[in-house]
């Protein structure tokens, strides 16, 4: 394995950030938002020189550090979904930052505060780290880039230094580090078997055994900790709760996207032909019940931020339900194939889509001073950009043509319909309802006519209106820019019968839903109308939800999550060792 | 009972006497501690299989020896930003727990 032209690349994509965060904990209060100005396009310019010596090279964009090759040396490497996510994030990052000059942005002559500076500098940081997640070639390599994002993820919960804040990013630092000591015991292991933890060498030579079952059960089990899959999402809704929109943003479109990209590198890269069907079943299962709980649990609330961090547990769900299908029909051994395009593809229209949404949000609260559901009259008229850009948020979540998770969705049906894994094909039609339930719920709320117009106490800026839209537009307009790597016919006509009685029909589950779920039910001329009727059905209804909300707060708790951890190592490796037929 | 072996097993001891307090011990600073107790038994672990790689003359495997020290560093960096956290956290609250029920929810409004 040797350097190829432009491996450079991937040393600056890495290094760039943490530049700037030397110098800007050095240049200090002031100069720091300019720094990062700087930043930021350097390091988006750097993303797309990347894809485009990637696009040249046959294979992966490799730099190999110091000219000392694997197992003693270590080598970085960009390979397809590399490239991909570091692109993704570029353009997330560089968008939040524009956002962000309106919350820390510091006017001259103001003074300067603790709370801008240590947000641009975590900024770049997460940047870094994430980049440094997508191109490291060695499990090693990638437990210290893990620490660095949690290290620069922690402190964002906290920026305001509240105690309720900072109880909430202490427990978010205590669960992840758990995880992530599972990670390295994992990693550990893997280096006591097979003498190396270089991720092409082991892929050689790692084997179906007790060891290797072992340390994938461990270390798989850490990143979903971290990843904040149901039932492991203890820290991911108080660590939104407080933080401001614009390190809600990084936490739920950046920061979660490092581990779930490293379960991917394990699974596809490190040990295919460790990991069972069934094992990846249970993976999934997880994902299809973040997406239920997630999503009734969301419903649910009373603040719109609280509800944007619950819909983010059931995305989250999503990510995951593409492993058993990425198994080939005889359910032997992970193939690289469309569903792993699939994954990737769901992840940066995640990324995008609900960056846009957190910012959506935060700008409701700039404007109103709260952000409870049930005041939001009038929101539609006063500010329209940003009600357009929560919804276009939510419907390009939803899966609507020609959004990437759509094109994320058809061809995760298609490898269902392959494989005879018709159940999942359920939960991926499904889960588009719950997306349009509390799409619906918002956009209700914000049209309802006021008693007295709406005077917003505070003006948002126009930039931060403008970036938000751009994330969400992106995420709707996905599939189009997907269509090089991704051949065939598979984005019809988003007017054409069919996609517009589907749409119709989502929308309308999620109504129905938003509706009988709801803790306050949607009213509007069509809710007054059935008013009556439906009291009682809510009447009956209303215990599942309160269940729903019990069953989140009961796994929120420390002691049945962290033994929730340890049983699902337990599970993954039984399920490994069963799986493998041995 | 080799010298690796013996390491390898104190190592398992460790991990699961952390694992333990990590679950059960409600107070942040005890779980910080475990974290820490875990960790000495990843790197112990670590060391024990360093030893057993020991070949061409040499005492144990430089590589994990390296590795070790890293991740060392990691840990304690991790135990300083937690403690950090605590000590901030006690100061704005006079208490330092996790508070760890979240309060039940509101009853609904038109039930």
């Amino acid at each position: 394995m040797n350097t190829t032209p432009g491996g450079w690349l991937l040393i600056l994509a890495v290094l760039l950030p943490f530049l700037g965060v030397m110098l800007g904990l050095v240049l200090g209060g002031r100069r720091a938002q300019h720094l990062a100005a700087l930043i930021l396009p350097l390091g988006l310019a750097i993303a797309v020189g990347i894809a485009a010596t990637w696009l040249q090279t046959d294979g992966a964009v490799v730099y190999v550090l110091g000219g000392w090759t694997p197992p003693l040396g270590i080598a970085l490497r960009a390979d397809g979904p590399a490239v991909v996510m570091i692109g993704a994030i570029a353009l997330v990052v560089c968008a939040i930052g524009v956002y962000a000059r309106a919350d820390f942005g510091l006017a001259a002559g103001a003074p300067e505060a603790r709370a801008p500076l240590v947000y641009w500098l975590l900024l770049m940081a997460v940047w870094g780290s994430l980049n440094l997640v997508f191109v490291s070639g060695d499990l090693f390599t990638l437990y210290v880039a893990l620490e660095l994002l949690t290290f620069s993820g922690v402190p964002l919960v906290c920026l305001d230094g509240r105690g309720e804040t900072l109880r909430s990013a202490l427990r978010y630092l205590l669960f992840a580090l758990a995880g992530s000591i599972l990670y390295l015991l994992g990693a550990v292991l893997l280096y006591g078997g097979y003498g190396t933890l270089d991720i092409a060498l082991l892929a050689d030579s790692v084997a179906p055994e007790p060891i290797a079952w072992a340390a994938a059960a461990l270390m798989t089990v850490g990143l979903l900790a971290k990843t904040a899959l149901f039932p492991l999402h203890i820290w991911l809704p108080p660590a939104h709760a407080g933080a401001p929109a614009a390190a809600s943003a990084v936490l739920s479109a950046l920061v979660i996207k490092g581990s779930w990209f490293l379960v991917v590198r394990l699974w596809f890269d490190v040990m295919p032909n460790v990991v069972t069907l069934p094992s990846a079943q249970l993976l999934a299962a997880m994902g299809a019940m973040a997406i239920v709980v997630g999503s009734v649990v969301a419903l649910r609330q009373e603040r719109l931020k609280l509800l944007v961090a619950y819909s983010t547990v059931a995305q989250i769900g999503y990510l995951f339900l593409m492993f058993p299908l990425a198994f080939d029909a005889t359910g032997s051994a992970l193939a690289q194939d469309a569903a792993l395009t699939a994954g990737v593809l769901q992840a940066v229209a995640h990324a995008t889509a609900k960056a846009g949404m957190f910012m959506a949000a935060g700008l409701i609260y700039v404007a109103l001073g709260h952000d409870r559901i049930s005041d939001l009259a009038g929101v539609a008229r006063a500010m329209p950009v940003t009600v357009i850009t929560f919804v276009v948020s939510g419907v390009a979540l939803m899966g609507v043509v020609p959004s990437g998770a759509y094109l994320a969705k058809k061809l995760l049906l298609d490898a269902a319909d392959q494989s005879g894994q018709w159940w999942w094909t359920i939960v991926l039609q499904g889960g588009a309802v719950f997306t349009a339930g509390y799409v619906v719920l918002f956009l209700v709320s914000v049209l309802r006519r006021p008693a007295e117009p709406l005077v917003p106490a505070k003006r948002v800026a126009r930039s931060s209106e403008l970036a938000a839209l751009a994330l969400s537009v992106t995420s709707l307009l996905l599939a189009l820019a997907a269509l090089g790597p991704v051949s065939g016919d598979l984005v019809s006509n988003p007017l054409a019968p069919k996609e517009i009685g589907t749409t119709l029909l989502v929308l309308l589950g999620g109504a129905l839903l938003a509706f009988m779920l709801a803790r306050q039910p949607p009213t509007g001329p069509a809710g007054a109308a059935a008013g009556a009727a439906s009291a009682s059905i809510r009447r009956l209804l209303s215990p599942v939800g309160s269940a729903f909300e019990g069953a989140d707060g009961y796994v929120r708790r420390w002691p049945s999550a962290s033994i929730g951890l340890v049983t699902l190592a337990v599970l993954f490796g039984w399920l490994l060792v069963h799986g493998s037929g041995g | 009972m080799s010298d690796a072996t013996a390491f390898g097993l104190c190592a398992s001891a460790l991990i699961g006497l952390g694992l333990y307090g990590l679950i059960v011990n409600p107070q942040p600073l005890r779980k910080i501690l475990a974290f820490n107790v875990i960790g000495s038994g990843v790197f112990m672990l670590f060391g024990a299989i360093a030893r057993r790689g020991a070949a061409a003359g040499m005492g144990g495997d430089p590589v994990p020896q390296a590795l070790l020290i890293t991740g060392i560093v990691v840990a304690f960096s991790a135990t300083a930003l937690a403690v950090a956290l605590l000590l901030r956290l006690h100061a704005a609250t006079g208490t330092a727990t996790l508070a760890t029920d979240p309060p039940p929810p509101a009853p609904d409004r038109d039930a």
